[in-house]
């Protein structure tokens, strides 16, 4: 328990690192977070949406909101464990200068994801508020889904932490945004439902995070309640929890040899 | 001068005849890949110890020091700090701790002070005990007026200060800089040294490495050499000169020194030496070479004292080392 509280605590001071960085850039990084989001969702929502019409009982547009905001949760966390990450780490030594302190690379580690997570949340309440005031969202339950950004964020930083961690220069990172990030956007039921794929397909994206995301999200946007809700929270956390140790194993490896 | 009673705690009554270790280390053996980069080092230093960790590059000064704070673990031997053994007991030996790194690792996003709240946080204080802290840290390392600027606006010389500054937030015990003046200009590393010898009459324990000889001279009261892993040397700076080196030394260099050379008789008293152009002789008695120096117009000399770098030269070889 002690411990626990420990870990913790350090864990934070590496949080509030972060959080006080952000702060101090808030305006660039907001815009950046929420502004292209929101341009995919008005410039689909109501071109596409002329044609389209109405997706699974509810208007193109009302449906796409709720992929966009799970897709920008993943994509802040994502940006923020490759490119911020890895100027922490290899440009700006912020990691080395923390490993000179009590800290150790598993409450480093803990506290990017943690950020990570929170600028999910943070992503998330900038989109839910203006696709609210813009009628989109259909119920208050909606404000479920920023505990539901937290969890993608802790997940999909985990996984870009563990990138990063392989990484020898940025470059690397493009690999794992065309290769794995785009087709899971592509394939995770975003921009169609997910019955538009063949079952062969429909079978292998239950093992993509992301996709279950939506599960979650959209229900909870559309006024509907999200089913097998165990089963969607079940398959992110163990994404997290899988990536967080790698993360941490790969990162001794690299920091501390 | 400021006061700086309270970066370092200093026990009250000080064992002047039997100082406490603070670091003891045992056939300490590191390798890398097959490498054997450092090769059972045995040393300690005792507390109040300025003591210098000399080598060229490539030496094992750099693995040492991360053996030292737990960063990487021995493959073979023992290595206490502060009475913890090491990597065991890192975590609580590092909260005792200050360390200057060779690579400059300050928050550019943060101000002056930002920075030091930041790292004090990491180390576990709230902002109520790190208030009157940084006050003192910032008048130490003459930053007052820069508290609110943004890091990247200082100079290097600046840099550096901060972070000798950042290094005693936690009111260390073991202060350990890696290469601290490296890229700076004379003057602010005179500011620096002045603060390292303003820490060490404090009774602070500092180790430095550093490639500058007068650098170590001037603050070290212990030095160790090092090459390929191993301990060539460990003393006082001065029995280190009078051990290994003559006590005056020659230098001659310019167009005519080989033939002015050629013209000279000395005895086996005095060692000599070529260095690319530059001739070096050593002896307690160069008078005689001195005086026939005088007919030539064309040679450039300089006769000195022996020094810390001629001992570095000699134990560690003239060759350049790029590895």
């Amino acid at each position: 328990m002690m411990e626990t509280a420990a870990l913790f605590s350090r864990s934070s001071s590496v949080w509030m690192r972060n959080a006080q960085v952000w702060s101090k850039l808030a305006g660039s990084s907001l815009l950046g977070s929420f502004a292209e989001p929101l341009f995919y969702l008005f410039a689909l929502g109501y071109g596409l949406g002329q044609f389209i019409g109405s997706v699974e009982g509810v208007s193109y547009i009302v449906f796409l909101a709720s992929g966009i905001l799970s897709t920008s949760a993943m994509n802040t966390a994502t940006f923020e464990g490759l490119y911020l990450a890895y100027t922490r780490m290899e440009v700006q030594r912020t990691w080395d200068g923390m490993l000179s302190t009590p800290l150790g690379v598993t409450d480093i580690v803990l506290g990017e994801v943690m950020w990570m997570g929170t600028k999910s949340v943070i992503s998330a309440i900038a989109i839910l508020l203006v696709t609210a005031l813009s009628g989109f969202v259909e119920s208050v339950s909606a404000l479920w889904v920023l505990p539901i950004a937290f969890l993608t964020g802790c997940c999909f930083g985990s996984v870009a932490l563990t990138v990063t961690a392989l990484s020898r220069s940025y470059d690397f990172f493009m690999y794992y945004l065309s290769l794995v990030v785009t087709p899971m956007v592509l394939l995770s039921g975003v921009f169609f439902p997910l019955a538009s794929l063949p079952e062969t397909v429909q079978g292998l994206v239950a093992f993509l995070p992301l996709y279950h995301v939506v599960e979650m999200v959209r229900p909870l946007m559309t006024g509907g309640v999200p089913g097998s809700l165990l089963l969607h929270l079940f398959v992110p956390a163990v994404y997290c929890l899988f990536f967080i140790s790698l993360a941490i194993s790969l990162l001794k490896r690299r920091l501390l040899n | 001068m400021v006061q700086m009673h309270a970066f370092v705690k200093t026990p009250q009554i000080v064992h002047l005849m039997n100082p406490p270790v603070i670091v003891n280390a045992n056939r300490l053996t590191k390798s890398y890949n097959g490498k054997t980069v450092v090769k059972g080092i045995d040393f300690s230093i005792k507390k109040g110890e300025c003591c210098g960790i000399l080598g060229p590059n490539g030496a094992g000064k750099t693995t040492t020091l991360r053996m030292l704070v737990g960063h990487t673990s021995p493959d073979e031997g023992r290595l206490e700090a502060l009475g913890l053994p090491i990597p065991e007991k890192a975590r609580e030996m590092r909260s005792k701790v200050g360390v200057v790194p060779q690579v400059d690792n300050l928050d550019p996003d943060f101000t002056v002070s930002e920075n030091l709240y930041s790292y004090g946080r990491y180390f576990g204080y709230n902002r109520k005990a790190l208030e009157p802290r940084i006050q003192k840290l910032l008048d130490f390392a003459s930053l007052q007026d820069k508290a609110d600027s943004r890091v990247q606006a200082l100079s290097g010389g600046m840099k550096r200060r901060l972070t000798l500054a950042r290094s005693l937030i936690n009111e260390p015990e073991l202060l350990i800089l890696d290469e601290p003046t490296t890229g700076l200009d004379p003057q602010a590393r005179q500011l620096i040294w002045q603060q390292l010898r303003q820490l060490q009459k404090e009774g602070l324990t500092i180790i430095i490495t550093t490639h500058y000889m007068e650098e170590a001279e001037r603050l070290c009261d212990r030095i160790i050499v090092m090459d390929h892993g191993t301990i060539l040397a460990d003393d006082r700076p001065e029995t280190l000169i009078k051990k290994h080196i003559e006590p005056h030394v020659l230098e001659v260099h310019g167009d005519d020194v080989d033939k002015w050379h050629d013209a000279l008789q000395f005895g086996a008293a005095i060692r000599f030496e070529q260095v690319g152009e530059t001739r070096f002789y050593y002896g307690s008695e160069l008078k005689s070479l001195i005086d026939s120096l005088d007919g030539w117009s064309g040679l450039r000399y300089l006769y000195r004292p022996a020094n810390l770098e001629d001992v570095f030269l000699k134990l560690t070889g003239r060759d350049l080392k790029d590895d």
